[in-house]
């Protein structure tokens, strides 16, 4: 079964940006996959509209062979979301933004409390509990929202250049989180720009620039083929994209 | 799906209540001076209205007055802060339909401005007593018109773009839609030009309708109120729908 499918996708944003120009990527059940590319490659946009939150231009998006045209409420029940912006309401307490969001997916007050109280243990925000999200630190919050994300147990977890601007000690425990969260069965993308995460985690990698798809394999046949060359891959791809601006 | 709406709803309960002295204060504080300086001080030199004080006369008006505006506050306030902050996201990527989305929202409206509506009418309770001719009326007339400004304040925070987008109609349409739609006199004693004119606005049937149900006057057919109720919340309804569907305003 593949997680998600996507064929010809196209992004025109209204103010002529063209930010997919053409893509298809098929990301099987249980990957850990790494969306590679520099800063405006498209990352976000792609995420986006597997999720939704922005309407396509052209192309077809499938979630676990739920076409999102065909019935996005589906489609939407599999993924868990980790945006790249926070957006929650920061006047609002931890506990609350979990259960909140359990009830967006249909579970009940009762059975969100207990689920909202395990997975903040577990992503280590116990004593945060009734903290207002304003007073979280930079990483306490990417992991609220990654808390957010999990509260209905998706099977598909998307993160959005999760451990931008987390230091190191809480980069090496998130990673620890999501590769057991990947033994035990979810399917995780991720998008970053750090070439060391996107080897750390992933199983297969696609690097992307400018709205296309550039390299799509698996992290093992790019490392065999030498880090070196790998690495210089990616600083050629970046290098272009710093060139043209 | 019902489990969505709930949770929506209740959040917005519990902010109204958490936030007390923001949302369910000011009009009571407001209106309390009206009944004070409007209907106490000079009400009491003025002549009976169809037999009513002028008191009597204002108190369904200014109910009324209080519940069209904080509906209509509650809903463009809080979208537009959601869709700002993009906590909006957190319903978008969940698997709530729109309708139902819509309705949280349209409820959350609601919920302010009927129970601004029962605190004002307590406080009127202070300066004159309380008269029901229909109660039915009453209460159809209160969820119509709550139910149409949420609808209206909703729309508003779809198209707002800014901080003004949000302050532009309420000072410049509603409020003196609301001050000319016969809250503080019968139109009946307009001149013939004005009375024409006033005929066209809106908010002159819901506080003629909303009066009829407490002291069984009004200036206009109350057939026509309601049928104007329902007309405009059914059009609201419908252009809500399709701008969610669009996702205007709040999806690239
Ligand atoms: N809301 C938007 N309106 C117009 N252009 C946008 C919008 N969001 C992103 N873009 C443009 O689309 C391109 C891709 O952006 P994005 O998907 O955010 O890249 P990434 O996440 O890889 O950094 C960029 O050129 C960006 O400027
Ligand atoms: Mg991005």
């Amino acid at each position: 079964m593949q997680a998600i499918s996507i064929k010809g996708l196209r992004k025109t944003y209204s103010t002529g940006t063209q930010a997919l120009k053409g893509v298809d990527l098929n990301i099987e059940e249980g990957d850990f996959f790494a969306l590679l590319g520099p800063n405006g490659a498209g990352k976000s946009t792609i995420i986006s509209i597997i999720t939704s939150l922005t309407r396509k231009s052209e192309g077809e998006v499938k979630v676990f062979g739920t076409s999102i045209d065909e019935d996005p409420d589906k489609a939407k029940t599999y993924i868990g979301l980790v945006p790249q912006e926070f957006n929650f309401n920061i006047f609002e307490k931890v506990i609350d933004i979990v259960t909140t969001q359990a009830g967006y997916y249909g579970i009940p007050r009762k059975e969100a409390l207990e689920r909202a109280d395990e997975i903040i243990k577990a992503l280590g925000l116990w004593d945060k509990r009734d903290t207002m999200a304003q007073q979280l630190s930079g990483g306490m919050k990417r992991r609220l929202m990654i808390a957010r994300a999990l509260i209905h147990k998706p099977k598909l977890l998307i993160l959005d250049e999760p451990t931008a601007g987390v230091d190191i000690e809480m980069r090496l425990g998130m990673w620890e989180f999501l590769r057991r969260m990947n033994e035990e069965g979810t399917t995780i993308i991720l998008t970053t720009h750090y070439l060391e995460e996107a080897e750390e985690l992933c199983r297969n990698v696609a690097i992307i620039n400018k709205g296309e798809v550039r390299l799509h394999k698996p992290m093992k046949e790019l490392l065999e083929s030498g880090k070196e060359k790998l690495e210089n891959i990616y600083l050629e791809i970046i290098q272009e994209a710093k060139q043209e601006k | 799906m019902w489990t969505s709406y709930y949770t929506m709803a209740r959040k917005e309960f519990v902010r109204m209540i958490r936030i007390w002295s923001q949302t369910l204060l000011p009009p009571i504080v407001t209106t309390s001076l009206y009944f004070v300086v409007f209907g106490s001080f000079i009400g009491s030199q003025l002549a009976a209205i169809e037999g009513f004080s002028y008191m009597q006369f204002i108190v369904p008006g200014l109910i009324m007055m209080s519940m069209i505006t904080s509906s209509y506050m509650n809903t463009v306030s809080t979208f537009y802060f959601a869709k700002w902050q993009r906590t909006l996201d957190e319903i978008l990527v969940s698997p709530t339909p729109n309708w139902i989305v819509i309705a949280g929202f349209i409820s959350g409206g609601m919920i302010r401005g009927l129970l601004v509506g029962t605190l004002v009418l307590i406080v009127s309770l202070f300066f004159t007593h309380l008269v029901i001719h229909q109660l039915a009326i009453v209460i159809l007339a209160g969820i119509l018109t709550t139910m149409l400004f949420s609808l209206a304040g909703l729309v508003n925070g779809i198209f707002a773009k800014g901080f003004d987008g949000i302050s532009i109609v309420p000072t410049f349409v509603l409020t003196p839609l609301t001050y000319l739609g016969g809250v503080f006199f019968s139109i009946n004693q307009f001149p013939e030009f004005w009375r024409i004119v006033s005929l066209f606005n809106p908010i002159l049937y819901m506080v003629n309708a909303f009066r009829y149900g407490f002291l069984g006057i009004s200036d206009v057919s109350i057939a026509m109120s309601f049928s104007i109720l329902i007309a405009i919340n059914v059009v609201l309804l419908g252009l809500t729908v399709y701008l969610f569907k669009k996702g205007w305003g709040f999806k690239n």
